[in-house]
């Protein structure tokens, strides 16, 4: 978890809304979601998990160390209106942009069950602050080391069965969202996911983040980065996603070998 | 001194007349020296070497400094061509320079990729006698380079400092234009730029091998030197909104936000893995440095490339993808060769490298493997029908005919629409359907009056030059309606 000296970006962002950061001259542009901001501090938080080549080196940035470049806040703000009851299922690092929109919703009136999921109990994160701004937290994990054993979608489930959810909001891994989404169909409950597609400038340019929503090609870095979950084409977008593994994977063998590790 | 007077000086007159006209126009025209083709190709330096001092005075004799220069007409900036081209026949190379940085802020990057064979050049008077017309812009690159490499560049007069805060939202050929002129008149200029990098297309799009990043550094630090402060990773409508720009004294706002959204054709396969927009690839390796090996951003390497488009970008992408290993580097256009957008020196030079051209050639669909990366490319075959509303023949299926390729790599280069943010972002903008910025033609100024506007967010899709004339008339508009705002 990062907190990062941005007074600008702290002031103007709302719920939803993502940066671009990269570090070192050579470093990629990479989106992350805004956690929280503390305008009295000017700081935004941003929290990642390391993965591949760019998300290790931002995690390798020792406190006090600059990110060289972060511009935002970009995308859409999330809509908030006084739905009723709202669900908000979040896996892994999904948890994190997820706290300003459980945040923003509980303060519309709504009434707020947050579903927090990953594999196991080493990896929920923010129990406490969800705990805080929720009106109950159900904790999954794949293998049951905390809360319920289960997925997230068992926990989202339990939740529709047993009262009426007038929307339900994702964020997590593709392959989650794309789970949550059919489940919440089953049940026509509206359903928006905010999606994490690969981008290069991040501001309405290069068009690498593009999806199929309802049959048309969408932008997330404009369009989004929140959309109709039951519209969004998540087969195509996990397979736009996994394009550049190849590459990745082997410069992350390289990044390896030139710090030593194996 | 307006132009008349300044063609009687005794020294332009005089040097008319140490030679006859009929001796100027048979001095066959220039060629400009380039790199072997074979050679490079795998390389990303320059193609084009320059004139050599001796050449380009040679060049510039065969100018014949008319009474009513008509190629002025055709420069968007107004650049005062035939003085420049005396000095430099002269052998005033620097004063040649000067004349160039009077009306330009970036010639070197205008002698490089203006299409002057539909500007300045295509309004010579040589072209009435069947002649070919004088090399306006090898001749503005010789002067912008002489300049630059005797370390002894002029810094353009500057008026005094008026003390009014102005911001420019984009880095690119508009607002670098603008700001020049807005600095030169005495404002005290901010630019913000969202990207990382200063210099918009002519950074992220416009590759190495046909401007260099160096020359274009080089002409932001000319920017600076008359006191213009540049911010990078700042999106104006986002991170600081117009009224808090106002609150801060900024007194008035051009907005040059260029290009944005790619588009696309819309059909089968589009969206599978290896197809991407010229944007993205050209920003992959042009911005992000993607090709070379200490670089983070990844880019695919293909061997088989196709390229759809025929204009300047597309012909930069193929370049591009040859540079970069492709064995196939192809472009598929739907026109012929003579609708092509495209400067003739890039179709030329992609031709002299090996780019293959599949003219009358539209992709229908586009085929994967079961990893949804892409394998083929079904083309239609087209026929040149009746002139359409852009006044070039219009393409037309040939019933029932379609090629299928085989490819690694497609690149889709079939224009832009303008960048979304500021349209989204700034409230009580007039926006057309297309997503561009209305303006008065006249002044640049939109609705709201302290924005003006111009180049690609108002065009549509233009070149460098048309952004940068856009950036001077706003300049020289914007400047009047501060003035008239304080009386």
């Amino acid at each position: 978890m990062f907190e990062v000296e941005a007074p600008l970006i702290a002031k103007s962002r709302k719920a939803g809304h993502f940066v671009m950061v990269k570090v070192g001259e050579k470093g990629e542009r990479i989106p992350l979601t805004i956690a929280d901001a503390d305008l009295a501090k000017g700081t935004i938080t941003l929290v990642v998990q390391k993965m591949g080549v760019s998300s290790s080196k931002l995690c390798n940035l020792a406190e006090g160390e600059f990110i060289t470049d972060m511009v935002g806040p970009l995308g859409k703000a999330t809509h908030i209106e006084k739905f009723g009851t709202v669900v908000c299922a979040c896996g892994g690092v999904g948890t994190a942009p997820m706290m300003p929109i459980v945040a923003a919703l509980k303060k519309a009136g709504n009434r707020v069950i947050t579903v927090l999921a990953a594999r196991n109990k080493d990896l929920i994160i923010l129990e406490e602050q969800m705990q805080e701004l929720s009106d109950e937290v159900i904790v999954m994990t794949d293998d049951g080391s905390y809360g319920v054993k289960g997925l997230v979608t068992n926990g989202v489930e339990s939740v529709i069965q047993r009262e009426k959810v007038d929307l339900c909001v994702t964020i997590g891994p593709a392959i989650m969202m794309k789970f949550v989404s059919l489940l919440t169909k089953k049940y026509e409950v509206p359903t928006l996911a905010s999606l994490n597609t690969i981008m290069v400038d991040g501001t309405g340019m290069c068009g690498a983040c593009r999806v199929s929503v309802g049959g048309k090609t969408r932008f997330v870095c404009i369009d989004g980065p929140e959309f109709d979950a039951h519209q969004v084409d998540f087969d195509e977008m996990l397979m736009r996603l996994g394009g550049y593994r190849d590459i990745e994977r082997e410069d992350m063998e390289k990044m390896k070998c030139a710090s030593g590790v194996n | 001194m307006n132009i008349t007077e300044e063609r009687a000086l005794p020294w332009r007159a005089e040097l008319r007349n140490s030679m006859k006209a009929k001796e100027r126009t048979d001095i066959p025209r220039v060629e400009m020296p380039a790199q072997d083709p074979k050679v490079r190709c795998t390389n990303n330096e320059e193609v084009n070497y320059g004139l050599t001092a001796e050449k380009a005075m040679q060049e510039a004799k065969r100018c014949l400094d008319c009474a009513n220069p008509t190629c002025m007409e055709g420069c968007p900036v107004g650049i005062y061509i035939p003085k420049f081209i005396k000095h430099i026949e002269k052998g005033e190379f620097l004063e040649a320079a000067k004349t160039l940085k009077e009306t330009s802020a970036l010639p070197a990057v205008c002698g490089r990729v203006c299409p002057q064979e539909k500007q300045c050049e295509a309004k010579c008077v040589h072209l009435k006698m069947k002649k070919e017309s004088v090399a306006i812009g090898h001749l503005e690159r010789f002067a912008a380079d002489y300049e630059r490499e005797s370390g002894n560049i002029s810094i353009p007069v500057v008026a005094e400092p008026n003390g009014m805060k102005i911001a420019v939202v984009g880095s690119g050929p508009a607002g670098l234009s603008f700001a020049g002129d807005m600095a030169k008149m005495g404002y005290d200029v901010t630019v913000f730029e969202a990207l990382h990098e200063i210099g918009g297309v002519l950074k992220y799009g416009i590759p190495e091998f046909r401007l260099p990043n160096a020359f274009v550094d080089v002409e932001i630090d000319n920017l600076r030197a008359i006191g213009v402060k540049f911010i990078t990773n700042c999106i104006i409508g986002r991170t600081i909104t117009i009224e808090e720009l106002k609150a801060d004294g900024f007194k008035g706002v051009f907005v040059g936000s260029g290009a944005g959204l790619p588009r696309f054709m819309n059909i089968k396969g589009e969206n599978l893995v290896g197809v991407m927009s010229s944007n993205e690839y050209l920003t992959r390796v042009n911005l992000m440095d993607a090709a070379s090996p200490d670089s983070d951003t990844p880019v695919f390497l293909g061997k088989k490339v196709a390229v759809i488009g025929g204009g300047n970008t597309a012909m930069d992408s193929v370049r591009t993808a040859k540079r970069l290993g492709a064995d196939r580097a192809i472009i598929a256009y739907r026109r012929s060769e003579e609708e092509m957008p495209a400067r003739l020196e890039e179709v030329h030079h992609a031709k002299e490298e090996g780019i293959e051209f599949m003219t009358l050639r539209n992709p229908i669909e586009f085929i994967g493997n079961d990893q949804g990366r892409v394998t083929h490319m079904v083309l239609q075959v087209m026929e040149l029908g009746e002139p359409d509303a852009s006044g070039r023949r219009s393409p037309v299926e040939v019933p029932g005919k379609t090629e299928t390729i085989e490819i690694d790599e497609a690149i889709v280069s079939v224009g832009v629409s303008p960048n979304p943010l500021i349209p989204q972002s700034v409230m009580g903008l007039e926006i057309t359907k297309w997503g561009t910025i209305v303006v008065d033609n006249d002044t640049m100024q939109s609705a709201v009056p302290i924005v003006f506007a111009g180049g690609d967010i108002v065009r549509g899709g233009a070149t460098v030059i048309l952004a940068m004339g856009d950036g001077r008339k706003a300049a020289a508009a914007m400047d009047k309606w501060i003035k008239q705002g304080l009386s």
